[in-house]
């Protein structure tokens, strides 16, 4: 990390009568978590080495509601939408792009319906878009030839159908990708959906997210690639409880781009 | 000549179609008692995955070993069932075979019947020893203990003997046609029942002939007795996966219908035009609002009643369910089994009482539990399992929003979660204020 990070912010940029290319959805956990805001600035380093024009919403962010609408908080959902809805349309943001499958998947398909119509990717598929366009070069490097699996965010995959953005971004990194048994349209979610990242589970034989890490584990992976940062906080504990965190990393994809660059 | 035979076959077909015509007015009032939703939308989209998903099996064939015995029991279902038309045709006019007249094609049809009964034989036999000896788990969840575990096997139980009857019906033909008897001409091909035939040569032409009687008629009586036996068993779905497949949620799984009513309290909420004093509309003070979510049959809407209905307790969906695999009490079928339960409850409710007296049950808490609700973490896993387009998914979404928003009954860490976002737009206690704070950090 040699240079500070630039984050403009989508006020700064109205009070220069500009428009940024795109918005940076940060999310609540990019923006508080301890370990998501790595994900965070590291996805920075990238749009800043790659000089997308860019910029955030800083406190003018809210939750995007998706916990509160599928633990069924139906109206708390829609206040939050509306809020946020209301902002961006103020900054007449056209296109989005956030590390959170959840964020991603309650602004891309649920927002339209509340009047809130962008164009909304995943980190994953704009990097891959910005591979495309030649605006962004990546080399293995450090991850060549490494043994790594990469775990489907359901709310990425299942909720969107998005598999390759993903698989594809690892390609470029040039590592060697083994599929766990479930993974895909089969994968198995990591247990924080559905706004179970924000209760007890309830009682079983086990906990999901050991479920999900034991599959993990079984592939021998030096690391376990996640795109959610929720995710990433569930295999963590996984890996933690299996006394592993000394052989397996938990790696979100746009830090291990940010890694391989040295950014 | 005698007509009595006729004038039976006649009766057991009017009554066996009548009954099953019958249940099957009352199927489509219990599954009208749900809310409306526009599924009549992109017929085009909706004809494609009727073809594709019930017609192709298109998500069947996803498990190679079940999907393929699956696919040959279907159609082995589906094109023997022709023979059916000509059953009926001759019970009714006293002809035997008639449908011969079509010559060498009446043989190929014959020929294929018979190897597709055998292989419908073998699949339903490997059926049963997957279910009963293998043990495969998801035939072995709690809730397929009773009742739907015997109705399983009585399924298999019922298609082996109509397989046997009809294998055996044709083998008895074959003997007599080989023995010259006259009525029986020398129609079809058997390249199975030949090798029964053997058993017949020992007996009388007129034991043989009361042997295929016999079997033609229990064959019949048989495939009438299991059209009834449908709505009684989980079995429903050879005829309901087509409409459920056709009716099926078309957008992207991730999309969850947002309600129309909230939207506009919440506009209402938000429009610093509205007077928040203004007396409501005259016209509203006696209409009661509609609840939020569900708690009973008659709060769902009338599809997930139909994926009720439909559902044929495979079991693809529980074996999926993260909450399921690690033990929890979810079990996306027991939530299809339980609303159907539930949904012919109050269906003979309505029977006995004209309309639905309230009896003091409910699909929430007497047949699914909060536990069950709490356990699913939305990941779609159940919807995209579901061989027939069954989305338990949207069930557990709406009986959480009757929860949460008609009783705020949310786990107490999930009600603290959402009074953070109402307070600071955050499911933590972190300041809005503190948001860009990582640049720096």
């Amino acid at each position: 990390m040699s240079e500070a990070l630039k984050v403009p912010t989508m006020a700064e940029y109205a009070a220069q009568g500009k428009q940024p290319e795109v918005l940076f959805w940060v999310g609540c956990a990019g923006s508080f978590d301890d370990r998501a805001k790595k994900i965070t600035k590291a996805f920075v380093r990238i749009l800043n080495k790659a000089k997308v024009d860019f910029a955030v919403l800083g406190t003018e962010e809210s939750c995007s509601g998706d916990p509160a609408k599928r633990a069924g908080n139906e109206f708390l959902f829609q206040m939050q939408a509306m809020g946020n809805i209301e902002v961006l349309n103020a900054y007449q943001v056209k296109k989005i792009v956030t590390a959170c499958p959840h964020c991603f998947n309650t602004i891309k398909n649920e927002y339209p319906e509340l009047g809130g119509n962008y164009e909304v990717l995943h980190h994953t598929q704009f990097l891959k878009s910005l591979l495309e366009e030649g605006r962004l070069k990546v080399e293995g490097g450090k991850f060549k030839g490494k043994r790594i699996t990469f775990h489907d965010p359901c709310y990425i995959g299942r909720a969107n159908g998005e598999y390759e953005a993903p698989r594809q971004l690892l390609e470029k990194l040039e590592v060697e990708l083994i599929e766990m048994k479930r993974c895909k349209s089969n994968g198995l979610c990591c247990g924080a959906g559905g706004a179970q990242m924000f209760k007890e589970p309830e009682a079983g034989k086990k906990d999901i997210n050991m479920e999900r890490t034991e599959e993990a584990i079984e592939t021998l992976p030096s690391i376990i690639a996640a795109a959610c940062p929720f995710c990433n906080t569930m295999i963590t504990d996984g890996v933690k409880g299996k006394n592993k965190e000394g052989d397996i990393q938990i790696m979100d994809i746009a830090e291990m781009i940010a890694n391989a660059e040295d950014l | 000549m005698n007509y009595l035979p006729n004038m039976i076959f006649l009766l057991a077909l009017f009554i066996g179609v009548g009954y099953f015509i019958n249940n099957i007015k009352k199927i489509k009032r219990n599954i009208l008692i749900g809310k409306d939703i526009n599924r009549f939308d992109n017929p085009k989209e909706r004809f494609k995955n009727l073809l594709f998903i019930a017609f192709g099996q298109s998500k069947l064939v996803k498990r190679p070993v079940s999907g393929l015995l699956h696919l040959i029991v279907y159609l082995g279902f589906i094109i023997i069932n022709i023979e059916v038309l000509e059953i009926i045709f001759d019970g009714l006019f006293a002809t035997h075979r008639a449908f011969s007249v079509l010559g060498a094609f009446y043989d190929f049809l014959i020929g294929a019947f018979e190897i597709l009964a055998l292989l419908v034989l073998v699949s339903v036999i490997v059926f049963w020893i997957r279910r009963n000896l293998k043990k495969i788990k998801r035939f072995w969840n709690p809730e397929m203990k009773g009742w739907p575990k015997n109705d399983a096997n009585i399924i298999l139980y019922i298609e082996v003997v109509l397989m046997t009857l009809f294998l055996t019906m044709n083998a008895a033909d074959y003997h007599l046609q080989q023995s010259g008897v006259s009525h029986y001409a020398q129609v079809g091909s058997f390249p199975i029942s030949q090798y029964i035939t053997p058993i017949f040569n020992s007996m009388t032409d007129g034991s043989v002939i009361l042997i295929e009687r016999f079997a033609w008629w229990f064959h019949i009586l048989g495939i009438l007795f299991f059209l009834n036996y449908l709505y009684f068993s989980k079995h429903l779905h050879i005829l309901l996966a087509f409409p459920n497949t056709y009716f099926g949620k078309l957008t992207i799984y991730g999309k969850f219908p947002n309600n129309p009513n909230v939207t506009n309290e919440v506009k209402l909420m938000m429009d610093p035009n509205v007077d928040p004093f203004a007396t409501p509309a005259e016209t509203n003070v006696n209409t009661i609002p509609e609840k939020f979510g569900a708690s009973d049959v008659m709060d769902l809407n009338w599809v997930q009643l139909l994926n009720a209905y439909t559902c044929t307790e495979c079991g693809r969906c529980t074996s999926v369910c993260p909450a399921n695999i690690t033990g929890k009490k979810l079990s996306p079928r027991k939530i299809m089994m339980d609303t159907r339960d539930r949904l012919e409850e109050v269906g003979k409710n309505i029977d006995k009482n004209g309309e639905f007296i309230p009896d003091g049950k409910q699909l929430l808490d007497h047949y699914i539990l909060k536990e069950e609700l709490w356990a699913c973490t939305t990941c779609n896993a159940c919807v995209e399992a579901c061989p027939v387009s069954i989305d338990p998914l949207s069930i557990i979404m709406d009986m959480r929003q009757y929860l949460v928003m008609e009783q705020s009954a949310a786990p107490l860490l999930l009600n603290g979660a959402m009074t953070n976002i109402e307070n600071n737009g955050a499911p933590w206690p972190f300041n809005q204020m503190d948001r860009l704070n990582w640049k720096d950090e």
